[in-house]
């Protein structure tokens, strides 16, 4: 892989921002739409960023997005220092959620995010320490694997 | 093919927004108040009918290129909600039905809802 055709690219995400909430994963759409890279694909690419995006704002209290663009793939990474996840096998089940109801108010907190990152994504990491934070790595093939 | 416009004029909607996008394709419709539902089990041109009026409906609908929002029961969103959605390109409709019964209607007409295959790579 090219150095020089490597992108990147970071966004700050504010804790408890709801009006702002999504525009570091709007940006990156944006971008990818301009690189021409396939529709079906950014789509991917702008949920499961999203939904890491709104995790940091709801759970974790701010922390950033980071966005790795190279012809092949986008890899993105979304780390905070929030209180981390005590459990993460049991994070990852659908429906799980420790969301506080106003969050659910707002159509969030469903327990859906995790599930569906890992849905999204060719490959992802969830790394977590409880005190430290959390970094969810997750990668995107541009092309359908052959 | 359906068209944005039949489905407003089936809803007896108003058009808050998008006049000029009326000639959309409506391929499938999700009606939800759970954006978390929204961003798992839609696919592309998809119309989403909701309760809900904030901004994160934009936000989602952006994101996962949904085709218009239709706001149900009569309720319109505030003007920055109005603004976000401008600034998309995302038409916004407004029905005075129940989530329930525009849903009906438009399913009565012969738009598909989503089935929970949501990604091509699966
Ligand atoms: N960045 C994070 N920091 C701390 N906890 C998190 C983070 N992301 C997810 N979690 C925990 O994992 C749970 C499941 O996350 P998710 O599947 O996105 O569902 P939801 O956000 O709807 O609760 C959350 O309720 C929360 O307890
Ligand atoms: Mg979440």
């Amino acid at each position: 892989m090219n150095e020089t055709n490597k992108m990147k690219l970071t966004y700050d995400v504010v804790s408890g921002d709801f009006d702002r909430a999504g525009e570091a994963s709007s940006a990156i759409k944006r971008l990818l739409q301009r690189l021409g890279i396939p529709a079906d694909i950014i789509r991917r690419i702008a949920i499961g960023t999203y939904e890491a995006e709104m995790n940091v704002i709801i759970h974790a209290g701010g922390g950033v997005v980071m966005a790795e663009i190279s012809p092949e793939s986008t890899i993105i990474v979304v780390t905070d220092k929030g209180p981390g996840i005590p459990d993460i096998e049991q994070a990852k089940q659908e429906g799980w959620s420790t969301a506080p109801d106003y969050i659910r108010q707002m159509g969030f907190g469903a327990g859906m995010g995790l599930p569906n990152m890992i849905k999204c994504s060719d490959r992802i990491d969830i790394a977590s320490e409880v005190n430290e934070g959390t970094k969810i790595t997750m990668e995107f093939k541009h092309a359908d694997k052959v | 093919m359906i068209k944005l416009r039949e489905v407003a004029s089936k809803l007896g909607a108003r058009i808050l927004l998008g006049e000029e996008q009326m000639e959309r394709e409506v391929v499938s419709a999700c009606g939800a108040d759970l954006m978390s539902d929204v961003l798992t089990f839609t696919k592309c041109k998809t119309l989403l009918l909701t309760g809900l009026t904030n901004v994160q409906v934009i936000r989602t609908a952006e994101l996962s290129d949904l085709c218009a929002v239709v706001f149900v029961r009569g309720k319109i969103p505030g003007k920055d909600v109005i603004q976000a959605a401008k600034d998309r390109d995302m038409p916004l409709l407004v029905t005075c039905y129940t989530l329930f019964e525009a849903c009906g209607r438009l399913y009565e007409m012969g738009i598909e809802g989503c089935p929970p295959k949501v990604y091509d790579n699966e």
